[in-house]
């Protein structure tokens, strides 16, 4: 068996020595402090770029809580304008009505008036006809000749009847 | 059927002499040298960019830095963080010797039970130093288990002084063991597919494809746990837990 | 008896420390999946410890066969 020859311990172990000890500087002093400023390196940046995105989280939440503010302010001042506006409309709205409701108030009197005059002037009329033809009436029917007021009290007595 | 055995066979690559013992320059130093280039070569070159998004060989770096950090960290503590280059090279070389032995015709340095246990006595003997260094004799206390009774004390002792002395040898023979094993069994499967011929012998082929697979997985995981249990004992050392 | 005989007997003894290994690798994993399928959330933390028990099982069994090995190749 190989393993149990004795003339070969001595290369074995001394190229062991040789090679596990060059591993051993080797890894020591070059390899891995580089592999540590590596990882650490690494470590620092994503650290750093961290604190950056919540940097720029915060700058950001900002930026819209000013926008918001923005767009309420614009938001009030616009519902302002808009009821002016509406006020002024409704009281340019409301005078323009008074003024034809008067207008038509007006009107309409001056017409009520036209028609109670033609009224009362019909009215009278109404006693001359009928007096009239009270009178030609009764010189047909009866050959009586009234006199005219006779007829004309009797003819608005009926009429008031 | 060709001995399984010889595929371990230490061949002399150029004969050297250094101060009367023999250098050698083997299969075996051959597989060590190229198993330290190779790991500085992923761990140097690989890392060559210091990319922030890193390339695939800076993130196989990366990773069995932070795989063995992480090992180093839950197994010692932040104790522990100076002896980290020692147990990533422990576990990056045995790594790469066992996965350098998985290629055909290649030679597996840790099949070798003079390797593994004089990588292990390194770990042994170290840890020893370090428990001494930091506890003075105190360190003997990890000898004494507590809250057993008075009469069972010197019994126990022993079984701990054997246990503690046999570390080493379970440390190396579990990773010497393991890789011999696999390759002889591959061995001796081959030896079957080429007997049995186009015939029959597809079903040890197909047995060995398994099993190549089951191996690298074995390769990966004695490495993993020669160096955990190196931290163990480097943990044991430093804290003295019993 | 010859003693190369005996030699192979004896590797065949030794290699019966195999038998614990493979127990104790088996109830290693039936334990490991027991827990996992009653707490398969806990389960991921524990599977260093698995490889862990599993490899210091087999070391043991192993153990054996390199008695074994060692009675076949070196007396």
């Amino acid at each position: 068996m190989p393993q149990f020859e004795l003339q070969d311990f001595a290369p074995q172990l001394i190229w062991l020595t040789i090679s596990f000890v060059a591993l051993y500087f080797i890894m020591a002093r070059v390899a891995l402090p580089r592999i540590a400023t590596v990882i650490e390196e690494r470590r620092d940046r994503i650290a750093s770029d961290l604190d950056q995105a919540e940097q720029l989280k915060q700058k950001t939440d900002a930026a819209i809580a000013a926008y918001e503010e923005a767009l309420a302010t614009a938001r009030a001042k616009a519902l302002g304008i808009a009821q002016e506006t509406r006020e002024a409309l409704a009281a340019e709205v409301d005078a323009e009505k008074a003024r034809a409701e008067k207008q038509i108030a007006e009107k309409t009197a001056e017409a009520e008036k036209r028609i109670a005059e033609s009224k009362s002037d019909a009215l009278t009329h109404i006693n001359e006809v009928a007096g009239e033809v009270a009178g030609a009436i009764i010189k047909e029917l009866i050959d009586a000749k009234a006199s005219k007021s006779e007829v004309n009290q009797a003819v608005s007595k009926a009429l008031v009847n | 059927m060709p001995n399984p055995m010889l595929q371990f066979e230490i061949k002399r690559f150029v004969k050297l002499d250094l101060f009367g013992l023999d250098a050698s320059f083997t299969n075996s130093s051959l597989f060590m040298v190229i198993a330290v280039f190779l790991i500085s070569l992923l761990t140097i070159w690989g890392m060559r960019g210091r990319a922030l998004v890193p390339t695939r060989m800076q993130s196989v770096a990366e990773i069995s830095y932070e795989f063995v950090a992480n090992m180093v960290r839950d197994n010692v503590g932040s104790a522990g963080q100076k002896y980290f280059p020692f147990v990533f090279s422990l576990f990056m070389f045995v790594l790469f010797t066992n996965m350098l032995g998985m290629m055909p015709y290649s030679f597996t340095v840790t099949s070798h039970i003079i390797v593994t246990f004089a990588l292990a006595a390194i770990v042994f003997i170290g840890v020893t130093i370090i428990g001494f260094a930091k506890h003075g004799l105190g360190f003997l206390k990890i000898l004494v288990p507590s809250g057993v009774p008075a009469m069972l004390l010197p019994m126990l002792v022993v079984i701990e002084l054997i246990s503690y002395f046999t570390r080493p040898l379970s440390l190396s023979v579990r990773l010497f063991a393991n890789m011999m094993a696999g390759h002889a069994m591959l061995k001796v499967f081959g030896a079957f597919v080429v007997g049995l011929g186009l015939i029959g012998g597809w079903a040890p082929l197909a047995f060995m494809v398994a099993f190549t697979g089951l191996e690298i997985l074995v390769a990966f995981l004695q490495a993993y746990v020669f160096a955990i249990l190196s931290c163990i004992y480097l943990n044991d050392a430093l804290h003295m837990h019993h | 008896m010859e003693p190369e005989a005996a030699k192979f007997i004896g590797a065949g003894i030794a290699s019966i420390a195999l038998v614990g290994a493979g127990i104790g690798i088996g109830m290693i994993f039936s334990a490991y999946l027991t827990g996992a399928l009653r707490n398969p959330s806990a389960a991921p933390g524990q599977f260093a410890n698995l490889l862990l028990g599993f490899a210091l099982a087999e070391a043991t069994g192993l153990f054996g066969l390199v008695i074994a090995l060692i009675i076949l190749f070196v007396f």
